[in-house]
């Protein structure tokens, strides 16, 4: 490996000896190292991101000139009606959970946007939600969405401002709370939507004991099984991401959500075609150099 | 106004983390938006304290259901900050015996590192600890052989958990290891069923949260989803 400095000529010298000693060497011409311009290694990274976008914005566009898209129904979100309805029947509150990440986790983000339908169902029911944060930035954030729910709902007078609290920012301090809560207000209804990480099952586990609705979303793959355990509806990676359009309905959300399938089929007719080649090529036996096309595969999905 | 500020801050911030990520002389400035949300939230903590505080005296004040824990709060709340802003029991660095408070808030043997061992780390480990019988109650739940899926987890998980323990190893060792049957042990099912099964769910699982996170930033940078920001109607 040789290091260069910017803008120092420089030159290399290579030497090279046979098995009897004969040898030969030459050198370079000099020339000035420059940092390239591009990071090394990520084209095919950005060739996606391009490729995503365009899928996306031509979607949206499509969604915007009068274009129906056909969601399948997500059951989880489905449900939202029906568990913020019980909560108004038996009396008793919607919790809802964020995550524990701050704002600059898109998990946080998608679970506020979640907040901010959810909270509109609540006020169009007038039932009570409360949102404890584990984040200072986040208690901000959902106040805000939260009162624009009320207000969308025509019930700015409901919204208090102190539904949604900071509690704090330790994991098992703010999980502590939570299970506290959970056991002495007896939510009927918890709404689990962000980031979780260890203290998922304990919250899951928590509500299930006192018979809430529960329904969970999140994009951390490890907890995904706890909460498919012990929540009765789980929005499973991608449906967490799609819940907002699902909700809403509005057609630019829609729009995004036909932009994020068509990825999808892309990045599936590339696995496929990618498994066909290497599955031919093994079976030609020899005929195909499998390492290039192994090796052109693998760069086509950034490896 | 404030809105519209708070837009176009997402897309400047948004566009220079993306750009960062490609183009070598940008890549600082993705480092330093990364910062300015750092001083950002540390400002925002004072936030969360003055909330921290209005939301526990109420609760005290109304005498709610569990005033108690408000009050254990806010006293541990108080003797923490007090003990770390006033560095209580702290001793003088070695390279300054003679000013008094020198050494840092948490070096080890002042009142802030007391706390934190002796206090939080013990709370922490109950908590955590709780985790094991919540595991063990919700998969008594999850395993209950009701349909086809359910058995179909519980004959999964089974064969994973006695292939993770001896006894496993135990139960199928008389199937030779060098023989054409040995997949059948139960050590080499468990790690076919994470390799194969449990490897190509997750990886799909992946692929989808891959695009949802693109296509969702995609929204919040360009600002067509603000509802997180109270627009979104």
């Amino acid at each position: 490996m040789v290091s260069m400095i910017d803008s120092v000529l420089v030159s290399l010298t290579l030497a090279a000896q046979d098995a009897a000693g004969a040898g030969a060497d030459g050198a370079t011409a000099p020339a000035a190292a420059a940092e390239s311009f591009f990071v090394s290694g990520r084209g095919a990274l950005f060739g996606w991101l391009v490729v995503i976008s365009v899928f996306v914005l031509v979607s949206i566009m499509k969604a915007r000139a009068g274009k129906v898209f056909k969601v399948r129904p997500i059951a989880g979100l489905s449900a939202v009606d029906e568990a913020v309805g019980r909560a108004t029947e038996m009396g008793r509150p919607v919790l809802f959970i964020p995550g524990i990440q701050d704002m600059d986790n898109v998990q946080t983000i998608a679970g506020l946007t979640i907040l901010s339908r959810v909270g509109k169902t609540t006020a169009d029911y007038d039932a009570h939600i409360e949102v404890p944060v584990s984040r200072s930035l986040v208690m901000t954030a959902g106040r805000e969405a939260l009162s624009a729910s009320y207000l969308a709902a025509g019930r700015p007078d409901s919204f208090n401002e102190d539904q949604v609290y900071y509690v704090t920012d330790e994991q098992f301090g703010y999980t502590a709370y939570v299970s506290g809560l959970m056991v002495r207000k007896k939510p009927a209804a918890c709404f689990y939507m962000g980031q979780f990480f260890a203290e998922s099952l304990i919250l899951a586990e928590t509500g299930n004991s006192i018979g809430a609705i529960q329904i969970a979303g999140t994009a951390e793959t490890s907890q995904l099984p706890f909460f498919v355990a012990a929540c009765d509806y789980t929005l499973i990676g991608e449906e967490f991401f799609a819940a907002s359009a699902y909700l809403s309905g509005e057609p630019d959300q829609m729009g995004s959500l036909r932009g994020q399938d068509l990825s999808k089929a892309l990045v599936g007719a590339v696995l496929v075609l990618g498994v066909v080649v290497m599955t031919v090529g093994a079976l030609a036996g020899g005929l195909v150099d499998l390492g290039s096309v192994s090796r052109f595969f693998q760069s086509l999905v950034g490896g | 106004m404030s809105r519209q500020l708070a837009i176009i801050v997402t897309l400047v911030a948004g566009v220079l983390m993306v750009v960062s990520g490609f183009i070598k002389p940008t890549q600082g400035w993705g480092e330093d938006a990364a910062e300015w949300f750092n001083i950002l939230a540390a400002m925002a903590f004072v936030l969360g304290a003055a909330n921290l505080a209005k939301v526990h005296l109420s609760k005290i004040s109304s005498r709610d259901a569990g005033w108690g824990f408000s009050a254990v709060t806010l006293l541990a709340f108080a003797v923490t900050l007090a003990v770390g802003l006033f560095k209580v029991g702290v001793n003088p660095m070695p390279a300054f015996p003679d000013v008094p408070m020198s050494g840092g808030k948490d070096a080890e043997g002042s009142a802030f590192w007391w706390v934190y061992t002796y206090v939080l780390s013990s709370i922490t480990a109950t908590m955590f600890s709780l985790l094991a019988f919540y595991v063990a109650s919700a998969a008594f739940r999850a395993f209950r052989a009701k349909n086809t899926e359910a058995t179909l987890l519980l004959v999964a998980a089974f064969i994973v958990l006695l292939g993770r323990t001896f006894a496993g190893v135990v139960l199928t060792g008389w199937i030779p290891a060098d023989s054409d049957w040995a997949f059948l042990r139960f050590e080499n099912l468990s790690t076919t069923i994470f390799e194969v099964f449990a490897s190509a769910g997750n990886r799909a699982i992946i692929i989808g949260i891959a695009l949802g996170v693109a296509a969702t930033s995609l929204k919040i940078i360009l600002g067509i989803d603000r509802s997180y920001m109270g627009s979104g109607d």
